[in-house]
């Protein structure tokens, strides 16, 4: 057994074609975390795969920065796309804001890291110091996605210029604000398409993570873990939300940087 | 009824200052990729070259936060490759929808 896992006993009442041994020595709980992870890179893997097949099957937006306006004859610069900051109005601050959302969702990880390593030592109030600071960064960068994806829906005060088909099946020319399923002011449809999908599958992942660090800093608080004699449930909730933070490292760099 | 105890029975061990250290380090080079990646993309021309580079310093996140958040360098070696192994899958269908992504581009425009 590694130093960096909690050692749970197998048990001993159940013979080894029974359920009393450990294959791969992990226990079921966290070989089954593994395999459901693997499961979901997939999935997102294939999200995220799609995007890069339908973004090269676009020419990309080549003028000066400057004149960029949305087309949905091209594919948009992310940059000139995600620049707004809460607040800040009329501010143009490229990539500032999803720079500060892949900073909370990192620093969420680190902590996250740390309660692992106060659980393999038992240690109840640094667990739970830690997985305060994670639940309050998981909640912190929900909350900065909903901003984000607000601003998205509702547009800029320009809107773009568009000639498309509407859901009439009308050929329409008029000036477009924000972003929606059929139609988005930055670039073709299925930009806006794969932004909400992609990220609200992101943060759909993120939601239920934030309800599993509740609860496993509930049960710490109130000791449920020095009762069953291990802290497991850290390690395993902890799996999972490392996991939405390398999702998370993908999605920032195809949509935000390339 | 009893009053419930909550008091812990289990042996605290004293924090392991070197793991600590290590995690943060980690934290430290991830923030710092991410720092180099910004810069780059201000910076640096838009193309494949940078492309590549934005791809390679995600891979090379990824493994940091698999290898020294989830600990999967140190489980078991037949765990480690039955996670490892299948994503290679990956690569043949990053190569095939991006080839086939260049054709339908080609056909459209």
């Amino acid at each position: 057994m590694s130093a960096h896992s909690t050692v749970i006993e197998a048990s001993t009442k159940r013979g080894v074609w029974g359920g009393g041994n450990e294959p791969l020595k992990a226990s079921y709980g966290k070989l089954m975390m593994w395999f459901f992870l693997l499961s979901d890179i997939f999935t997102f893997a294939a999200f995220l795969i799609s995007y890069l097949a339908i973004r090269v099957s676009y020419p990309a937006y080549a003028g000066a920065a400057e004149t960029f306006t949305g087309s949905n004859e091209y594919w948009p610069v992310p940059e000139l796309v995600f620049e707004a900051l809460p607040f800040l109005h009329g501010v143009h601050a490229p990539l500032i804001f999803v720079g500060i959302m892949t900073f909370i969702l990192i620093a969420s990880s680190v902590t996250m890291v740390l309660a692992v390593e106060a659980g393999h030592r038992n240690d109840r109030n640094d667990v739970v110091k830690w997985m305060l600071w994670t639940l309050l960064g998981g909640i912190t960068f929900l909350s900065c996605q909903a901003w984000e994806w607000s601003h998205f829906i509702h547009g800029t005060d320009g809107g773009s210029l568009l000639t498309y088909v509407n859901g009439l099946g009308q050929t329409v020319s008029e000036t477009v604000f924000g972003a929606n399923l059929m139609v988005n002011e930055y670039g073709p449809a299925s930009f806006a398409q794969l932004f909400f999908f992609i990220t609200g599958f992101h943060g759909f992942h993120v939601t239920i993570g934030v309800f599993l660090l509740f609860l496993c800093f509930y049960q710490a608080a109130v000791g449920i873990y020095d009762k069953r004699g291990h802290y497991e449930m850290v390690e395993k909730i902890g799996l999972y939300w490392h996991f939405v933070d390398l999702v998370w490292v993908f999605v920032f760099t195809l949509f935000y940087l390339i | 009824m009893e009053v419930q105890d909550t008091k812990s029975t289990l042996q605290v061990t004293p924090r392991n200052e070197e793991k600590i250290k290590k995690i943060w380090k980690t934290a430290f080079i991830l923030l710092a990729i991410t720092v180099g990646e910004f810069i780059m993309a201000f910076t640096m021309d838009r193309g494949i070259l940078l492309y590549s580079l934005f791809i390679l310093l995600t891979i090379w996140k990824a493994k940091y936060i698999m290898m020294e958040f989830m600990h999967l360098g140190d489980e078991a070696k037949p765990l480690f490759y039955s996670i490892i192994v299948p994503l290679i899958f990956l690569v043949w269908l990053v190569i095939a929808l991006v080839k086939e992504g260049s054709d339908i581009f080609l056909m459209r425009w």
